[in-house]
């Protein structure tokens, strides 16, 4: 009876059903705290970018008390109705430039909540292997860089995964991405060990990672570029307060 | 079959649950027949994942889980399922098993569930699960079985914890990296110890875990039988 074909369709179905069923529940049944610890992540790594946290730092209370979070159009202007937080940047990245919509996420001073310290932009692009995301973070000038994080999901671990290290991230720390006013991305050069500390918008390469550096590259060029008019703005405020 | 039923029945009431037989399957792979240094499975993971103790610790656990539930769960239907199909239905368990231990990492140990991401999929194909559901759970009743399975996974954390023991301490210089008890062995000390990074590639791991097999085989006096 163990043999015939009737016998073992019916049991191969019936042990399906019984996977998928199990499966099914437990997938419901912990979804919320997946989603809340991946929303919590993605808060950390914006604050991060400018405050170095504690291990167990409560993200969420020093989030709500220093960011301001809204999201803009391609020329600038505040989008109503939108929650920075809910915005996909992987579906964003892959709708035209003109037409994403764009988080910014801005950073209070903890004295005083009405000024801005950093602004803090999402970046997202292709690496070698897979997509690479990340933050950048700029200083009150709206050009120089005061920290980044970047991540990924498949660079090659030892290379290009370099990039998640706190190694290669502190390589852009003070860098600017505007050159006499106009956009000029910082560029990972190729090669490792070179010191670029008098080039504003140069940083030293990961030997082995070329290529996944020319994404961090490109992911740079193309996002922050969205935010050109945004930035160029915010510049020409600053400059006349 | 139907005398093995009758067996296990009965051997339920006279056999105490940690008879000598069933402490040797809880002992037997923590040694002379060690899942990676034996009978060499798993030997993907134990590179990838033992450059320090903590992730190491979590796969053993993960490892362990997965190898004593679908063991136990294969031993109870082992007298159900076709032969014909037998793998499959294997794989469909050990697949519930691990994706369950995914899931719950994700929303429990969230940065744990990052870092092994892809090496707790994998348990799906580690060799040990299936190794040990053919072997030992499609012939032995439930309760042999799930030792057997927490057996192996012991063996498998031990020799996982003891490369990332070593690897860590020579490798970043630290101990327990990421636990609450971390030890910043060489800077405790007051010594500048520039990590070893070969001890942090996979290949470092490799060359480790050889000379882990070696002392181990020169102690029990294992040989490989040609």
């Amino acid at each position: 009876m163990r043999q015939s074909n009737n016998y073992i369709i019916l049991y191969a179905a019936v042990l399906t059903v019984a996977c998928a069923l199990t499966l099914a529940f437990a997938s419901i049944s912990l979804k919320d705290k997946q989603e809340a610890n991946i929303a919590r992540e993605k808060k950390m790594n914006i604050l991060s970018t400018v405050i170095t946290l504690e291990e167990n730092a409560n993200v969420e209370a020093i989030y709500a008390k220093r960011i301001k979070a809204y999201v803009i159009d391609f020329n600038g202007n505040i989008k109503d109705g939108v929650e920075a937080e809910k915005i996909n940047i992987a579906e964003e990245y892959k709708k035209k430039a003109e037409e994403r919509s764009l988080p910014v996420f801005e950073v209070r001073s903890e004295s005083n909540p009405e000024q801005v310290e950093f602004t803090v932009l999402p970046v997202y692009g292709f690496g070698l292997w897979n997509n690479i995301w990340g933050f950048v973070a700029l200083k009150s000038d709206f050009s120089t860089v005061q920290g980044v994080k970047f991540q990924h999901a498949g660079e090659t671990p030892g290379l290009g995964a370099r990039i998640e290290s706190g190694e290669i991230q502190d390589r852009y720390k003070g860098k600017t991405i505007f050159e006499s006013g106009a956009l000029a991305p910082i560029v990972m050069k190729k090669g490792e060990g070179m010191d670029y500390s008098n080039q504003p918008h140069e940083v030293d390469g990961m030997s082995g990672a070329t290529l996944t550096a020319k994404g961090v590259n490109n992911m740079l060029q193309d996002y922050l570029k969205c935010y050109e008019k945004y930035l160029t703005k915010n510049q020409t405020t600053a400059l006349n307060q | 079959m139907s005398t093995a039923v009758q067996e296990v029945v009965q051997e339920k009431k006279s056999e105490p649950l940690f008879s000598k037989k069933n402490k040797k399957l809880l002992s037997n792979p923590l040694d002379i027949d060690n899942p990676i240094t034996v009978q060499v499975l798993g030997i993907c993971s134990a590179l990838a994942i033992t450059s320090q103790v903590k992730p190491a610790i979590v796969m053993s656990l993960g490892l362990t889980f997965v190898t004593a539930f679908s063991n136990l769960f294969i031993s109870m239907l082992r007298n159900t399922i076709p032969s014909r199909i037998r793998i499959i239905v294997q794989l469909a368990i050990v697949s519930v098993w691990v994706i369950m231990v995914d899931q719950l990492l994700k929303a429990y140990v969230y940065d744990m569930a990052k870092l092994m991401s892809v090496y707790v999929g994998l348990i799906i194909t580690n060799c040990i699960v299936m190794g040990r559901l053919e072997a030992f759970a499609m012939g032995n009743k439930p309760w042999p079985s799930f030792l057997d399975g927490i057996g192996n996974g012991l063996g498998y954390g031990v020799i996982l914890i003891s490369m990332a023991f070593v690897r860590e301490l020579f490798g970043g210089g630290t101990l327990f990296k990421g636990l609450p008890f971390e030890w910043q062995v060489f800077k405790s000390m007051g010594i500048a110890y520039q990590g070893n990074g070969l001890l942090l590639l996979p290949a470092g791991a490799c060359i480790l875990l050889g000379i882990i097999i070696w002392i181990q085989r020169s102690i029990n006096g294992y040989r490989e039988s040609h």
